[in-house]
């Protein structure tokens, strides 16, 4: 505190009373505010860590236990996930631990608003399953068009504005909750199977489909459609060249001219509220929003496709001025995430947690062959919540940890041809 | 700022005068500096920089503008204007749309509280209820028409139920319609609000005077309420006119995401940290929304009427 060394032989006499006064309040108010920041009280403060992310991810559950365990307050500060990236580039001290999706890591790495997060200090790193290390399920690869965390996941140093090209000590975002998406349909409304993504434009259902209007996940729903009808092969979904985002839009207003879409959703709500509506009977879904028109007592199944799935993933990065007793409380709440308890908590919500073995442990066996094996439920399935899911004897949509991971076909992503892709989906909207 | 309230009328105001007026102006004008010129200024500055997926890189281009009116010299494909033209004129119909249908109804429902409630109680009781569809949330209220309107809603029900209609009706939700009807819900209100005031303060010697002179009723409305009201016409014409070119959730919540609109695309594009470009689009708009306003006070001198 540089303050009192000024302020200290300020008082040059005969300035008359009122700047002395002044002059005095403000050495006493650097007095507080340098005992306020002396080690000795330091110590004793609580931490309280800002954790940045989407109001999907951040349970208060999870906080309350995390608090419970350790002591370490967590405040949730919840935005849009558009808006963490946008965050995280321009206000990146305005957060201790960010929660954000791998594919946004093409804009925030090369800020270095993010630093290396130290797998020595992370006590299962090892265990992190290998989808995120090496791209495989069970030994066999999956899809890795688009950004797959594989790509993104490690870095050259702790402070490096590059991804490594093989695996390092450092890694950008430690994996907390990963999923794969599929279209959202109606079995009451549609009265037939559903096998292919070629349904989203299928004319059959003129007037009764949506899909999502964020660009850069929407593109990817609408180049699986574009494959699935076999318009195009795309050398990478994830990453189109300008002709492949034409066609794809191409495709797209031709089927929004002929009336095929009843909407466009931005928000999980409005796709809960168009399914459970009826006003649409199959559109681009996302997990959590099945389950809730399914919890108002309307059929709705996450359809697997033969084509695959569009993948997702999450992880913990921290911002590269955290430092001191808030860095190794942002450690420690890492840690104590992968320690089972909250992964069980997000399994038992539909999504996957990185580690799985952890998870396991803190999970009842009827529950993990449900969720993670496939298998038909033993018992009714509880949300963390205890909201009935599942009743005795169902199945989960898409079966098996491996059987659904393992069909992943390509990951959300950020092209290089970005901009140009959401000005030609801006077309779209217009058309 | 009149010289007769000055004892001595003197042509010119005395320096100590003119400088405590502008004194009196001084809080309201560093407002107006600090948090809208210097912002906008920064705005028409950043459309000219350039910019890549995570950074703003200061300089000087035209390429932000240039992509805007990208392909609007020829037809697309599909045969439509490009996207810019497109959605401005898409958005302009909702504009002119939206101010005659508010301006119809929020005159109609003026002049019903200006000369047909006698007592100022009533009058107050009638605005309050008025204002009931502002006491939810914007959001909520949007929601709701879905149940209303949707394919299954109310109103397709009761149509079916009364043999009107086979098939639900379509158009009723997601479409123009929607769109044009959510707008005129929330806005007829700033139409109401200053065409009453307008009303009010005409004196009512002129109508009798009118009435005595042998004018029909249409006449009197026509040639004395109509030119007294004017200003008021013009304030709510400026709010509405302004409210719907920028907007972007009620286009977005009622049109079902499917119509374009300018407050949209900025929106898109600032949150793929598009700023320079969003920045060059809002500078597009500000120009085309003062334009607008510019043509309004032309036929309305708004300072004199005041």
């Amino acid at each position: 505190m540089s303050h009192t060394d000024h302020d200290a032989p300020a008082p040059s006499a005969p300035t008359g009373l009122s700047r002395r006064s002044l002059l005095q309040g403000t050495a006493g108010m650097a007095g507080i505010l340098a005992t306020g920041l002396a080690p000795a009280v330091h110590a004793q403060e609580k931490i309280v860590l800002r954790y940045l992310g989407t109001a999907v991810n951040q349970d208060k559950a999870i906080a309350e236990k995390f608090k419970a365990d350790t002591g370490i307050d967590i405040q949730y500060v919840a935005v849009t996930t558009d808006d963490v990236t946008k965050r995280a580039v321009t206000a990146p001290n305005s957060f201790d631990l960010i929660d954000t999706e791998y594919f946004s890591l093409k804009k925030i790495v090369p800020t270095g608003n993010l630093k290396g997060i130290d797998t020595k200090k992370i006590k299962n790193a090892d265990k992190i399953t290998p989808l995120f290390t090496t791209g495989t399920v069970a030994g066999k690869a999956v899809g890795d068009q688009g950004t797959a965390p594989k790509k993104v996941i490690f870095l050259e140093g702790e402070k490096s504005k590059v991804f490594a090209k093989s695996p390092t000590q450092f890694m950008s975002l430690i994996p907390t909750v990963y999923n794969a998406d599929t279209l959202g349909i109606r079995p009451d409304l549609i009265k037939r199977p559903i096998e292919s993504w070629a349904e989203l434009l299928n004319p059959e259902f003129k007037g009764k489909t949506a899909i999502l209007n964020i660009p850069s996940i929407g593109i990817m729903d609408a180049a699986m459609v574009v494959e699935a009808k076999g318009i195009h092969k795309y050398k990478d979904k994830g990453n189109m060249s300008k002709a492949e985002i034409d066609l794809t839009i191409k495709t797209l207003i031709e089927a929004k001219k002929a009336g095929q879409f009843r909407a466009l959703w931005k928000d999980f709500n409005e796709s809960v509220n168009l399914m459970a509506s009826g006003e649409v009977v199959i559109q681009s879904m996302w997990s959590p929003a099945v389950t809730a028109v399914r919890t108002k007592g309307i059929a709705c199944n996450f359809q697997p496709l033969k084509e695959g799935y569009r993948a997702w993933a999450a992880g913990f990065g921290l911002p590269a001025t955290l430092s001191g007793r808030k860095l190794d409380g942002a450690y420690e709440f890492i840690n104590w995430f992968l320690d089972g308890w909250a992964g069980a908590y997000l399994n038992r919500q539909g999504y996957y947690s990185a580690v799985l073995d952890t998870a396991k442990a803190k999970m009842e066996a009827y529950e993990w062959a449900y969720w993670m094996e496939g298998k038909p439920a033993s018992q009714d399935i509880k949300s963390p919540n205890g909201d009935v899911l599942a009743k005795a004897g169902a199945v989960r949509d898409g079966g098996s940890y491996e059987a659904r991971m393992g069909g992943i076909a390509c990951w959300n992503a950020v092209m290089d041809e970005n901009e140009y892709m959401v000005r030609k989906w801006n077309e779209f909207v217009a058309a | 700022m009149s010289t007769t309230t000055t004892p001595a009328g003197p042509p010119a105001l005395s320096p100590t005068r003119t400088v405590k007026a502008w004194w009196q102006a001084a809080p309201f004008t560093l407002v107006f500096v600090v948090f809208f010129l210097i912002p906008l200024a920064l705005t028409v500055m950043v459309s000219f920089w350039n910019f890549n997926e995570y950074e703003l890189i200061p300089g000087f281009t035209l390429r932000n503008y240039a992509a805007i009116f990208e392909g609007c010299s020829t037809l697309t494909e599909h045969g439509d204007f490009c996207v810019s033209l497109s959605t401005y004129l898409s958005t302009l119909k909702f504009c002119l749309l939206v101010w005659g249908i508010t301006l119809l109804v929020g005159f109609a429902v003026a002049y019903f509280l200006a000369f047909h409630v006698r007592s100022p109680g009533m009058q107050t009781l009638l605005f309050v209820l008025c204002t009931v569809p502002f006491w939810t949330s914007n959001v909520i209220r949007m929601i709701s028409w879905v149940p209303l309107l949707g394919r299954n809603g109310l109103v397709n029900q009761g149509l079916m139920g009364l043999g009107l209609v086979d098939e639900p009706v379509e158009w009723l939700l997601f479409s123009d319609f929607s769109v044009v009807l959510a707008f005129v819900h929330l806005y007829t209100m700033f139409m109401i609000v200053p065409i009453f005031n307008s009303m009010m303060r005409i004196d009512r010697s002129l109508l009798e005077a009118a009435s005595d002179s042998g004018a029909s009723g249409w006449q009197t409305l026509w040639n004395v309420i109509v030119p007294l009201s004017r200003t008021g016409i013009l304030i709510g014409s400026i709010f509405v006119i302004t409210i719907v070119m920028g907007d972007f959730v009620t286009i977005g919540v009622m049109g079902g995401q499917q119509i374009a609109s300018v407050g949209k695309i900025i929106q898109v594009q600032t949150s793929y940290l598009q700023f320079p470009l969003a920045a060059a689009n809002a500078v597009i708009l500000l120009a085309a929304v003062l334009m607008i306003i510019w043509g309004l006070t032309r036929l309305v001198d708004i300072r004199k009427e005041l």
